[in-house]
């Protein structure tokens, strides 16, 4: 169920990624609606986890950013763990504001940060979500690094995520 | 029927060892794991053996010392003691791992005094003075013990052993970072070096909740070291300890030993 994606800055993204034929990563996540009496947007945070299960690059963290509620970013447990709890909130790029219901698409340049500085391998996207007053969720899309050929991956959560999907365009 | 009421509960205390089995001793903090801005960590301290149910007595936390990242003592807030439990609540700050222990190292004495028992409990600064040189039939011990917890803002520091004396921990694996199904590795000292051939008793909390007690235990190697597979997320309470002849007090040659620590194991 798509309500509202945002086009503008995600245009603005693409535009300002280089060159149109330039390699990149695109992802959508869809963040489900759900029939719960109390909602509250999820924490979500999206990586690319290497063979070692270390974090080789953050791509976003989605958490409460008005107000002082960085002390639920450990309640998104595998990035925690993986490396989360290394990182300085907010960082220019990487963190913003809770999403709504939705689809949201997000794309990365394969030349730039943090993409640029990925070594040839195996590696997973991992996206998880946590939600007040509701459960933790994460799901994982394997895929090879550096992108040779179109590829596309998918995943689907059962309650916090809905569909993610991973296109890597060569 | 009363007085053999009475006769029985008097056969059984004299029937308990030296020092009697005591309920278990733990630290529940409120949360392990905090955001690199820190907070606040409210933890009770208690001896029952409902784990983690504060319904027997409470702990006394006179010898609470808590370390910071830094090897800082931190200052507890807030002290209280109740009926069945103490608390405190801990401000923490500066990220890294923060060691909160109860250590008690005292001497327990017991002699005849004209034919009486007699009972004494000190440090062993105190036991010149509190035990009569002349006691007869006298029977001296050390206890040594650690019941501790860990907590950690942002990344986890190194939570070494420190003290060199007693049955401690020096873990191998982070006590911060534990998750349900992985193997956790912990190596125990005794007096600075690797604790051997011990039984080590590793209990989820929630047992009023089953029927089983559903104990772990494990034998620590030549290492001092045991491998823990957490069964499932949750709080747990392990427990080692000993009795030798090698008191570290002057004077005294037998001792008990022991550690217990509360861990979070979180989920995958």
């Amino acid at each position: 169920m798509i309500r509202k994606s945002r086009v503008a800055p995600l245009l603005a993204l693409i535009v300002c990624g280089g060159g149109a034929n330039a390699a990149d990563l695109s992802l959508s996540v869809e963040i489900p609606q759900l029939p719960v009496a109390e909602y509250h947007k999820p924490y979500v945070a999206i990586w690319i986890e290497g063979a070692d299960q270390s974090i080789a690059a953050n791509l976003a963290v989605w958490y409460q950013v008005r107000g002082d509620h960085t002390k639920w970013l450990p309640d998104l447990r595998q990035w925690w763990r993986r490396g989360g709890r290394d990182v300085t909130v907010p960082v220019d790029g990487l963190t913003g504001a809770t999403r709504p219901v939705g689809q949201h698409l997000l794309k990365f340049d394969a030349a730039q940060a943090p993409l640029a500085a990925l070594k040839p391998g195996k590696y997973e996207l991992v996206v998880e979500a946590v939600r007040e007053v509701g459960g933790r969720e994460a799901v994982r899309i394997p895929f090879e690094w550096p992108i040779k050929s179109a590829k596309t991956g998918g995943a689907k959560g059962t309650r916090e995520l809905g569909a993610v999907a991973l296109s890597l365009n060569p | 029927m009363k007085t053999l009421l009475v006769r029985i509960a008097a056969l059984s205390v004299m029937l308990l060892p030296a020092v009697g089995e005591a309920a278990r001793a733990w630290l529940l903090p409120s949360q392990t794991i905090l955001a690199r801005s820190g907070g606040w960590v409210a933890v009770d301290a208690a001896m029952a053996d409902d784990l983690f149910s504060f319904n027997q007595a409470a702990m006394p936390i006179d010898s609470l010392a808590v370390t910071g990242p830094d090897g800082q003592p931190v200052a507890a807030q807030n002290p209280t003691k109740s009926r069945t439990r103490s608390s405190f609540d801990l401000e923490l700050r500066s990220a890294g791992t923060y060691r909160i222990a109860v250590v008690d190292d005292a001497v327990m004495a017991r002699w005849e005094e004209d034919g009486k028992p007699k009972r004494w409990r000190g440090t062993a600064a105190e036991m010149a003075a509190g035990i009569p040189a002349n006691a007869a039939k006298l029977e001296i011990e050390q206890m040594q013990r650690r019941v501790e917890t860990f907590v950690s803002v942002g990344s986890p520091t190194d939570a070494k052993a420190t003290m060199g004396t007693g049955l401690e921990l020096a873990p191998v694996r982070h006590p911060n970072d534990l998750y349900a199904q992985e193997t956790a590795k912990f190596r125990f000292l005794l007096d600075g070096k690797p604790a051997k051939d011990l039984e080590v008793e590793v209990i989820a909390g929630g047992t009023r909740y089953r029927d089983q007690p559903a104990a772990m235990i494990f034998k620590t190697g030549k290492d001092g070291e045991i491998a823990i597979t957490w069964p499932a997320a949750g709080m747990y309470w392990l427990e080692v300890s000993l009795q030798d002849e090698h008191a570290t007090v002057p004077g005294v040659k037998s001792r008990r030993a022991s550690y217990a620590a509360t861990f979070e194991v979180l989920t995958q």
